[in-house]
């Protein structure tokens, strides 16, 4: 048999639980040998849903080991990584969650492991200085109004029906009481080495996400109920790390 | 191709960092895998950063697929060329295996026929691979569970005509020798006389679990998750005996231990390697 084929026909049998050991295996006795390529289709299962569990941890300790399992089983069995870096594998598992188990845990569930993901991919961005109060306060305040946010690598803007932050934040120790509460707006970033998840206060998710899509201040300004409040949020977001740097605009 | 590697050296982990820098044993090298540290930035790279400082380096490749007959993931080699690019290792492996397949990683070291159709298509990945890195690699002897109808030259020799064609070195498993001869009932000792000891920089020790195939047949299963078995370390010694003293790492990264138990493994390596006969002394005795 062709190479080609030959591998083509071991990866169709991993990716099926159900079908025999590849044709052209064998072991010691002289024929495919079911066991034996189980070791194959079951490293792959394991590994994969390690990575799951490593990336998701309160989502599996609010859906309970045994069931979490099974939805990672059911995951990592439609979805194979696209690149063998791992840290970059599973971000799609969160949407699995809203699509395959409205029954299976409660609806903030899919919430928190959006949370995580943007955590994990906060924790493995880029490096890069976040801009400080002081570089904020050097500013004229002329040059304010025009002023464009790039923001940090890190940085993630995320808006939630449910209060995700919160339970997160409350599940991440131990078990706990989810609290009860609305839905929450959370910026996600790491300036430094440290991940910080913090809850936006109210249009502050409507005032940074203008500013993401490269908005003036002054334009973002207009997303709030009081435009006068831009400097308590402009504030909030460089004291958060979330902001690289603040581009002045030109005066008028 | 290796530019300095001494000693034993051990896997390194996260969950050791601390331990590491509160204690800065001696140690011969810290290997990593190449595929955790290819993410932009953050904690992983301050982490290794902080060991490189102190520690010489074996980066370890789990996920080029070398041994696939697609071919190679440029993407992916990049990727590689970057890690190395940055730490400056002293030694770069990777596996005959292969692992992607139209697009999908399957995360497990996976076997291949050996004919002359794959030996030509294997030792072409090694060239680009040594082009790309402008430094040769060492290749890893797997752990395998099944063979192929089609393979028609031994692993040994495989292995022997790869280094001849792309003047890549080895890295010696030994416990995936120990794992392969009892899943596929051929003797290790004499694998090991087969094998094309020159070209050895670096030498693997691990543990492995125990399983039975469909006819009830040991099934050893390349874990990674305990101690070096008691019966692998005379095929340890036999391999010093040939070599002499090699860069030997204490693959260990599943179910890990806490930090003192993992250096205790790498001292007796390090006992086993300067005094061969002695290695069939429990790991307590000093």
């Amino acid at each position: 048999m062709p190479f080609e084929a030959t591998i083509a026909d071991f990866a169709a049998a991993l990716r099926d639980p159900a079908a025999p050991p590849p044709a052209a295996t064998r072991g010691r006795k002289g024929a495919p040998d079911g066991r034996r390529f189980a070791v194959y289709r079951n490293n792959v299962a394991v590994g994969l849903i390690g990575a799951i569990e490593a990336r998701y941890p309160v989502t599996r300790r609010i859906l309970g080991e045994q069931a979490f399992r099974g939805l990672a089983r059911a995951y990592v069995q439609a979805e194979k990584p696209g690149s063998p870096v791992l840290s970059a594998y599973g971000g799609s598992f969160p949407e699995f969650i809203a699509g395959s188990c409205e029954k299976l845990g409660p609806p903030y569930l899919a919430d928190v492991a959006r949370l995580e993901n943007a955590w994990v991919e906060a924790y493995h961005a880029a490096d890069a200085d976040a801009a400080s109060l002081a570089d904020l306060a050097a500013l004229d305040a002329p040059d304010l109004a025009g002023a464009r946010i790039q923001f940090h690598p890190a940085a993630r803007l995320l808006r939630f029906a449910t209060p995700a932050a919160s339970i997160w934040a409350s599940q991440r120790d131990g078990p706990a009481a989810p609290p009860r509460g609305q839905g929450e707006d959370v910026l996600v970033t790491r300036p430094e080495a440290d991940v910080s998840v913090r809850i936006l206060p109210v249009a502050g998710y409507a005032f940074a996400g203008r500013l993401r899509d490269g908005a003036t201040l002054a334009e973002a300004a207009e997303a709030l109920p009081d435009r006068s409040e831009f400097g308590t949020h402009l504030v909030g977001l460089v004291a958060s790390g979330a902001v690289r740097s603040i581009i002045p605009g030109e005066r008028p | 191709m290796n530019m300095g590697i001494q000693g034993v050296g051990v896997g390194f982990k996260a969950e050791h960092f601390e331990a590491i820098l509160e204690s800065r044993p001696k140690l011969g090298f810290f290997e990593i895998h190449a595929e955790n540290y290819m993410g932009a930035g953050g904690p992983p790279h301050r982490r290794l950063e902080a060991i490189r400082a102190d520690y010489r380096l074996s980066l370890h490749g789990v996920g080029l697929s070398i041994g696939s007959p697609a071919p190679l993931d440029l993407n992916h080699l990049a990727r590689l060329v970057k890690v190395a690019g940055r730490y400056q290792p002293e030694l770069v492996s990777e596996h005959l295996a292969w692992s992607t397949h139209e697009g999908a990683f399957f995360n497990d070291l996976l076997p291949l026929p050996y004919t002359e159709e794959t030996l030509e298509r294997v030792a072409e990945h090694i060239d680009a691979v040594q082009s790309a890195l402008r430094r040769t690699i060492l290749l890893e002897n797997p752990s395998t569970y099944v063979a192929f109808a089609e393979t028609t030259i031994g692993e040994t020799e495989f292995l022997a005509e790869i280094v001849r064609r792309t003047g890549c070195g080895l890295l010696l498993d030994v416990n995936n020798v120990f794992v392969s001869a009892a899943n596929h009932g051929f003797d290790p000792f004499s694998y090991l006389a087969d094998f094309p000891v020159a070209a050895v920089g670096e030498i693997h020790l691990a543990g492995y679990a125990d399983d039975t195939d469909e006819a009830g047949l040991p099934l050893l299963i390349d874990a990674h998750n305990s101690p070096v078995r008691e019966a692998v370390w005379p095929l340890y010694a036999e391999a010093i005996r040939m070599l002499g003293p090699k860069p030997t790492l204490i693959e260990w990264d599943n179910d890990l231990p806490a930090w003192p138990a993992l250096l205790a493994e790498a001292r007796r390596a390090e006992r086993a390697m300067t005094a061969p006969a002695r290695s069939l002394e429990p790991a307590d005795a000093v």
